[in-house]
């Protein structure tokens, strides 16, 4: 899950390292309220989890009240890359002598945290000359010990006194990354003011899903999703909204891609991808086919391996939900494995379009998504076609 | 001999009593597994399908020379029982958990590591060795047939595919491990490689992998300079939306690579054969030997 910029400076402001004071305000009468702490000059952002805020006009500066109101009203409630702004953070604007460059983040290949810190911050880092961009892992098992820093700080070439602070923020951003589940925690700027005071001119935070159970007081970020994808979010359910018409389910996050994978080899793209994991539980299956219904796709394709999951157990939750709710686009299936036989028994008399391999259905659900005529032809064994055209596009 | 599991192999399950532990358990006998013991703190002296539950690993491990874990307990608890295992003495830790957290990832991955331990998983369906009658996890018992190739895979129902479809054209395996989809994963292809490669029973080996992280791109590497024994592969995802959840600090790491293209070209390039469906890899096989 994504922080917002407010609640990733809260996450390094407790564990000690300096931010420039602000307050997040989500109402013209919150900002009220804050008036008296307010100090000018100031800035005012827009709280949304987009990049490209400052060309939208999602950040002013203010050097007084006035400005400060003006600023609040206008950016609370606009929209930015389609997302709305419910929050502002108005903080002390503070004069940069110098940008610097520092996160932590899961480095999948060294299976360790990593660091990665820059003399030249400010920018997106990716722009940043690989030279110029310093690494070191840190074994989890000892933890950030003095001379992690200290290389990192050499590397970055910083002056004494601003090395000194930038080794003690490193030490704390490191124990704050640990500490709140992150997957990444980065300061961009790590900023250095005039007197050479350094602190966290941005903050990006990225907290690992799994462990949000430790986290209950954190307030949930989910705007990143689409509605439905929020809806199957709620419910445990593996739900993506793509760019296509066909709607893919299969179990398992492998299968499904290459269910995805495979579609594509026939020129058809899928709209979603619902992974229906290993349950075979009557009511997961239905929620499960509930979402893919408001997803509205123009063909659905079902691909199932069954190992434990029973395909005919998957089949009866599908066909109980249709009997009540009928869907008006044709539906491809592909079943293998455990009572595979009599999943397919039950889709062939419902009038399912079925294919014996994942090639053969892929490449019929998007004749049927282009309005064609699969059938169950040539791969299959001849058998009646059973074509719905209900939803089929002319 | 076969990887990992052989048919000398003394499993013990952690969370034996809870709905899963106690299914994949008479699974697991029914596919010839040396199920020695279960463990459930609070639960010890009772009896899961005959097989005798302890409080602890320790206590159990003492009773029952159990070499290996098997780990089924909630996310949030997984980690204390791999280091409870680990700790415990057993030389292969296997952990179908999902969802656990990457920081408790991280500490008992290094953990087992550092004291020689062989973990798989988490977030992973287990391991098989057919011919030795052997299986920890949750793998359909059905799918297998023994024989001469070794999988890892970090992809369940992929696997089921794949192994299935190879049984079916009269391919059998050696030995299947399924390392899992997690970002920190305590078994790597590269870790498999190398037991592959020194593996007698084994004469062709498959990799099955997807987007995300360079794990690809090292097996590749890594077979480029170690592997003798033919490599066959699939990669899902190639179709995938970039994942932008690392944002541009995550870009930096894997710099170009993570992409189904990048590890396709990678394999390619070491001499691999990639499947384009993941049922292929049987017929490329079958080619391959005329």
């Amino acid at each position: 899950m994504k922080l917002y910029e407010y609640q990733g400076k809260d996450l390094l402001q407790k564990a000690g390292i300096p931010t420039p004071p602000g307050r997040v305000v989500s109402s013209m009468k919150e900002l009220e309220a804050a008036k008296s702490s307010l100090r000018y000059p100031l800035v005012v952002k827009a709280q949304v989890l987009v990049g490209g805020r400052g060309k939208a006009g999602g950040i002013q500066f203010a050097d007084n009240w006035d400005e400060a109101k003006k600023h609040t009203q206008n950016i609370l409630g606009m929209t930015i890359k389609g997302l709305k702004v419910n929050k502002v953070l108005l903080v002390e604007k503070i004069e940069f002598a110098k940008e610097l460059y520092a996160s932590v983040l899961i480095d999948r290949s060294s299976r360790k945290p990593l660091f990665l810190v820059s003399a030249e911050g400010g920018v997106e880092i990716e722009s940043v000359a690989d030279e110029k961009i310093h690494r070191k892992t840190v074994n989890p098992l000892a933890g950030v010990s003095g001379y992690v820093v200290r290389e990192l700080t050499d590397a970055m070439g910083l002056e004494p006194q601003v090395r000194h602070q930038v080794q003690d923020i490193l030490v704390k951003l490191y124990k704050a990354f640990r500490a709140n589940d992150c997957e990444l925690l980065e300061i961009n700027p790590l900023a250095v003011t005039p007197d050479g005071k350094v602190l966290a001119g941005d903050a990006k935070a990225i907290l690992n899903d799994g462990a949000l159970f430790r986290h209950p007081d954190l307030e949930k970020v989910e705007e990143e999703y689409t509605p439905l994808e929020q809806e199957a979010r709620a419910q445990n359910i593996a739900f993506i909204q793509l760019e296509g018409k066909i709607g893919v389910i299969a179990n398992g996050a492998g299968l499904t891609m290459a269910t995805l994978d495979a579609l594509q080899e026939f020129g058809g793209a899928a709209g979603v991808f619902l992974d229906l994991g290993g349950t075979d539980n009557p009511e997961q299956v239905t929620r499960a086919f509930r979402l893919m219904k408001k997803a509205e796709p123009s063909v659905m394709l079902l691909n199932m391996f069954g190992g434990i999951t029973k395909c005919d157990t998957v089949a009866r939750g599908i066909m109980a939900v249709l009997e009540k709710e009928p869907v008006d686009f044709p539906i491809v299936t592909r079943i293998k494995g455990t009572n595979a036989k009599e999943a397919n028994e039950i889709f062939k008399n419902a009038g399912f379009t079925t294919a014996n391999t994942l090639q053969e259905a892929a490449q019929k659900a998007v004749e049927l998504e282009r309005g064609g005529p699969a059938s169950n032809g040539s791969h299959a064994k001849p058998k009646k076609a059973t074509v719905t055209t209900k939803g089929g596009k002319k | 001999m076969a990887v990992v599991l052989t048919k000398k192999s003394k499993v013990l399950v952690q969370g034996i009593t809870g709905h899963q532990g106690q299914f994949h358990t008479q699974q697991m006998l029914a596919f010839g597994t040396k199920v020695v013991g279960g463990v459930t703190p609070g639960k010890g002296g009772e009896r899961i399908h005959g097989v005798p539950v302890f409080n602890t690993v320790a206590e159990a491990v003492r009773q029952t020379g159990a070499d290996t874990s098997l780990i089924f307990v909630p996310a949030a608890f997984t980690k204390d029982a791999v280091l409870e295992a680990v700790d415990a003495g057993v030389e292969n830790a296997v952990v179908i958990t999902e969802h656990v957290p990457v920081h408790d990832a991280l500490d008992f991955v290094h953990f087992a590591k550092s004291q020689g331990v062989t973990l798989i998983g988490p977030n992973c369906p287990g391991a098989a060795s057919p011919g030795e009658k052997a299986k920890v996890g949750i793998l359909p018992n059905m799918i297998f047939r023994p024989g001469d190739v070794a999988i890892a895979s970090r992809s369940g129902t992929l696997t089921y595919e794949i192994v299935n479809a190879l049984s079916e054209a009269g391919i059998g395996q050696s030995t299947c491990l399924g390392l899992g989809g997690d970002p920190v994963p305590g078994t790597t292809f590269v870790d498999a490689l190398e037991k592959f490669e020194a593996d007698a029973a084994t004469k062709r080996i498959v990799l099955v992998g997807e987007i995300g992280g360079t794990a690809e791109e090292e097996a590749a590497a890594y077979i480029e300079k170690r592997v003798s024994k033919p490599v066959y592969a699939y990669i899902a995802g190639r179709t995938a939306p970039e994942g932008k959840r690392m944002g541009h600090a995550g870009a930096i790491v894997t710099r170009g690579m993570g992409t189904a293209q990048s590890k396709v070209k990678a394999f390619e390039k070491a001499g691999a054969k990639v499947a384009k469906f993941p049922t292929d890899i049987a017929e490329l096989m079958k080619k391959a030997k005329k």
